[in-house]
């Protein structure tokens, strides 16, 4: 489905309507009223965003690491080497805020709590991909061993950040017990914006990494060709 | 009767008076708008950066 989707422009429309509705939005439209969290409560439209959008990139790269692995087609290894890229720009993005909004409602940039230090240690073995990547030379070799590794540290991070969370108590909303089935963590006025703001900022997330797979293939088809 | 109906109101008072702070001022003001609109001019700016990225290497891909 690729190429002709990462062309296309409805869904990159999609993504600036939405995004330009979470940043208006989420500004102007009115929070519930709630003791600590005050106006900070509008972050929820942008921290978390962030995290499904890393999910989704996350996500993308295993499954192209895996239809590399079937397919020995380096495409696949392009596309799921800038997926991992984009997605881990994401998760930065997603810890940053998560640190500063912590700050402010929590008192401390860090706790140890299991959900921030299962998404600490799943940004590690991200990194320790890139590294694995950049160590070796070969190309085919690199796409080999890297898109193992990269379906290992998907199966990890799941149950890093989704399971062991909640399994114990934590500090973090969507934590601890079923969230799925919480609805005192998610106001019906919020999700107004909350739901266009994540819809928007994957596919924002989707575009950037798209463009950087398709300038990447282009270097691949330059290298061929010379 | 009254007295409980006084003393229920004084509890509501209470309540109302001791709500969380929210930012009032800022949207009476209108001035949350010069932030939104710093948001948008900022949100403006990546996206014609992005678009032009798009149609740059939609060039080069023909």
């Amino acid at each position: 489905m690729g190429e002709k989707f990462a062309r296309q422009w409805w869904w990159k429309v999609l993504s600036i309507l939405c995004v330009a509705y979470a940043i208006t939005g989420g500004f102007l439209i009115e929070v519930p009223q709630r003791f600590i969290l005050n106006e900070s409560i509008r972050n929820l439209y942008f921290h978390v965003p962030m995290w499904f959008t890393m999910i989704v990139l996350l996500a993308t790269s295993a499954v192209n690491a895996i239809q590399f692995l079937a397919s020995n087609n380096i495409k696949y290894d392009i596309i799921s080497i800038e997926a991992a890229n984009t997605g881990t720009l994401f998760g930065i993005m997603g810890i940053s805020t998560g640190m500063l909004w912590g700050k402010f409602t929590w008192g401390a940039w860090w706790v140890n709590d299991p959900k921030l230090n299962g998404v600490a240690i799943a940004l590690l073995i991200y990194m320790a991909y890139f590294v694995l990547r950049s160590a070796l030379d070969d190309q085919d070799k690199k796409a080999k061993i890297s898109s193992v590794y990269n379906i290992f540290s998907f199966a990890i991070l799941i149950p890093l950040i989704y399971v062991l969370p909640r399994l114990t108590d934590s500090l973090h909303p969507g934590s601890g017990g079923n969230p799925a089935f919480n609805q005192y963590d998610l106001d019906n006025t919020m999700r107004l914006v909350f739901y266009p703001a994540c819809i928007g900022w994957i596919l924002l997330g989707v575009w950037i990494f798209s463009l950087k797979t398709r300038i990447s293939l282009l270097k691949q088809k330059k290298i061929f060709s010379e | 009767m009254t007295y409980i109906t006084i003393i229920l109101n004084y509890i509501a008072l209470l309540i109302i008076s001791e709500a969380p702070e929210m930012a009032l001022e800022l949207r009476s003001s209108g001035k949350i708008y010069v932030v939104v609109g710093v948001l948008v001019i900022i949100f403006i700016g990546i996206l014609t950066y992005l678009i032009h990225i798009d149609k740059k290497i939609s060039k080069l891909e023909k």
